[in-house]
């Protein structure tokens, strides 16, 4: 079997790539792409917690479904919000959005 | 299996959540002109729903498994959030109606937010911890954008929500790997497995900077607050008001417990973090708010500092001793403030014309001669904010400030005092705007928001004659709470 | 443990020779007479018209939004389904309470006219 400690590098690899992604895309799409990379190499993590180590109990396994749903519900309102951004400005590049100073 | 008990527990906010789900639909079929029905049912729920967390009051006890527990310090920051709430739609009802944007679902998705910060004061499991934090953000993401399609506000949602979906991920991984050290996401849980010495001390230290990490977005501190002044000046004004209030308390309640349940251990290391955290945002929010000219920035950058101040008394939660002084001068800071920020916001509505992004100092003058009860207000909450004696403000940094004494954190103290001396810089300008320049400021129709200034003003002055009681009801609530 | 791994990577190389043996074979063997017409974009036979990256009606973004929320969620409903003969009485209630929530969303949806198409 792959070691645990494989999956956690694995994981922590892609939190890393999302993160670099969230910080350094301009685009508002990427940066939420980057952000979906962070949540789901949570996934990963929780996952190959629960099977290798306490896959007695279905904690982990729960949790893991409530983060995916919620990073759904998360991603809707996101892309709406994007959207809506998008119709009125038509840009969607981060840096683009500077009305706002003081 | 859940019993009848495990829902009484969670009655307000069960009210809370059924109520809004008949509010989202029953707003359907009101029409457009009539909308203030909405408002009037939300606030309807509101005071229901703080009947029951009343009723509740002294009850402790978990349920649901140990998802969530009751105990003084979930009642006392639920009354909060509900009272909170309740001036946020006092705020908007009448600000809504003159910006053209009495939509229904403004209340709607107040009260699912107010519901989800509840769950959040009492929960008691890392999943209910995440799963309460998205319960208040998301409909805060909307509610940001609210004024959709004025620019201001959707730059203002997008930056909101950007930062954070970012930061709920960061936390996100905190808790996996808390969970990957522990085998548990319930706290007792977790307590039971670091005593029992089966939790990887490392694992559990990455895990808590994490979360600190995921914390320090939704309470806005240095460095974590670039989105702060951004969303709190391109939100409608009730919702900035509402955010600097209740997402702040919300924040500081998982903060809180999360840290003094969980990490009593860690606490060496945390203290320092915390430390830095705190001297830097209230230097930082405290300097950068002398340049700012917009009120609605102003005071998003007050908050930045407002939050130093906070943790400034949890930097020694270490000790057993100090830390239930901690939390309930915390908790008093959190009323005191609420009251202080809520009186400031509603005279600035009472005041702020349609389509703007704010008053600007200059704005407020001639508002002491012109209207007195509102420059009142406004003066009361100016010097709550500096922590003059006889408000609230004052009571509520005495209290921090002698945590911090107690825990032996002097330069931290001198830092809050030196800090709050700057603060009275830019507090007392607006003051001297007000008072003692020429001009003719108009308040728009409507007179809910001065009600609320009014009422403000008033409690932070009454109650400011009875710290003591106040504060050892604090102090008695949290008594039970680990 | 490690031949395992052993034949994976025999997988792999097999399986990356033998597109790259058929692309490159065809490549080297095929008569090439190239002329505008061949050249040009295929659609369906149709000649291509405009271009290509043309901005959909929003009305696409809030279908896929609504279905997005209502796909996700049945995440919760599969593992009730493949445990329904063991669940009581209550559990089965939760679902039907989570069922009815979606519900509420799909009622605010049609009423506000996001199923509307025109």
């Amino acid at each position: 079997m792959i070691p645990l400690s494989w999956i956690l590098a694995f994981s922590l690899a892609l939190f890393f790539i999302g993160l670099f992604g969230a910080i350094a895309r301009k685009n508002a799409i990427s940066i939420l792409m980057g952000i979906e990379l962070m949540l789901n190499a949570v996934n990963i993590n929780l996952l190959a917690f629960w099977r290798y180590l306490y896959s007695a109990h279905m904690n982990g396994l729960v949790f893991i479904a409530v983060v995916f749903a919620v990073a759904a519900a998360e991603t809707a309102v996101g892309l709406a919000l994007i959207i809506s951004a998008y119709r009125n400005r038509r840009t969607i590049t981060a840096g683009d959005f500077d009305s706002l100073k003081g | 299996m859940p019993t009848v008990n495990d829902f009484l527990l969670i009655l307000p906010e069960v009210v809370l959540l059924i109520w809004a789900l008949l509010i989202l639909l029953i707003d359907l079929w009101i029409p457009d002109t009539k909308k203030y029905y909405t408002a009037v049912l939300s606030a309807a729920g509101l005071v229901i729903s703080a009947g029951c967390a009343f009723a509740l009051l002294g009850r402790t006890g978990s349920a649901f498994s140990n998802m969530v527990v009751l105990d003084g310090f979930s009642s006392v920051l639920s009354i909060l959030f509900l009272l909170s709430g309740l001036a946020a739609v006092a705020l908007a009802y009448d600000y809504l109606k003159r910006n053209a944007a009495q939509r229904g679902e403004y209340y709607t998705l107040l009260l699912f937010s107010i519901a989800g910060m509840m769950l959040m004061a009492s929960a008691n499991d890392l999943i209910m911890v995440f799963l309460s934090l998205e319960l208040l953000s998301i409909p805060l993401y909307i509610l940001a954008g609210f004024f959709r399609p004025r620019l201001a506000s959707e730059e203002a949602a997008l930056k909101y929500f950007l930062l954070g979906a970012f930061s709920s991920a960061i936390l996100l991984f905190g808790i996996a790997w808390i969970y990957g050290s522990t085998g548990h996401t319930d706290f007792p849980g977790i307590v039971a497995s670091i005593d029992g010495g089966r939790a990887n001390y490392l694992l559990l230290l990455i895990g808590a900077g994490l979360l600190l990490v995921g914390f320090g977005f939704k309470i806005g501190v240095f460095p974590f607050h670039m989105w702060v002044p951004d969303t709190y000046q391109g939100s409608p004004s009730s919702i900035g008001a509402f955010m600097t209030v209740a997402t702040k308390a919300a924040g500081f309640a998982a903060l809180l417990r999360v840290f003094l349940v969980l990490f009593p251990a860690e606490a060496p290391i945390m203290a320092g973090i915390l430390w830095g955290l705190s001297a830097a945002s209230m230097i930082f929010g405290n300097t950068v708010a002398i340049a700012q000219m917009n009120m609605k920035r102003l005071l998003a950058y007050s908050s930045i500092a407002n939050a130093g101040y906070i943790l400034m008394a949890f930097v020694p939660y270490g000790n057993p001793v100090i830390a239930q002084e901690a939390v309930s001068s915390a908790l008093f800071y959190l009323l005191a403030y609420a009251l202080t920020s809520f009186g400031a916001w509603a005279v600035m509505i009472a005041l702020e014309p349609a389509e703007s992004d704010g008053l600007l100092l200059q704005d407020f003058s001639g508002l002491g001669r012109k209207y007195p009860w509102l420059g009142a207000a406004l003066l009361i909450s100016m010097l709550s904010f500096i922590g003059v004696p006889l408000t609230m403000g004052f009571w509520g940094k005495f209290y921090l400030f002698k945590t911090a004494v107690d825990g032996s954190q002097i330069p931290l103290v001198l830092i809050g005092l030196l800090t709050s001396l700057v603060s009275a810089y830019y507090y007392l300008r607006i003051v001297m705007f007000a008072y003692f320049k020429p001009g003719e400021p108009q308040i728009q129709p409507g007179r809910w928001a001065s009600v609320v200034a009014v009422i403000c003003a008033a409690g932070i002055f009454v109650l400011s004659f009875i710290p003591t009681p106040v504060f050892q009801f604090a102090a008695q609530m949290i008594m039970g709470m680990k | 443990m490690v031949n395992d791994w052993v034949y994976i990577g025999l997988f792999i190389l097999i399986s990356l020779f033998l597109p790259a043996a058929a692309i490159l074979i065809a490549g080297w063997l095929a008569p090439k007479k190239p002329n505008k017409i061949k050249n040009s974009t295929y659609e369906c036979g149709i000649e291509t018209v405009g271009d290509t990256w043309v901005q959909f009606r929003v009305q696409y973004y809030i279908y896929a939004l609504v279905f997005l929320v209502f796909d996700v969620e049945t995440v919760f409903l599969y593992p009730w389904a493949v445990a329904y003969r063991q669940l009581t009485l209550f559990a089965v209630l939760e679902a039907v309470v989570f069922l009815l929530l979606l519900a509420g969303g799909l009622i605010y949806a049609w009423k506000k006219g996001a199923l509307q198409w025109n």
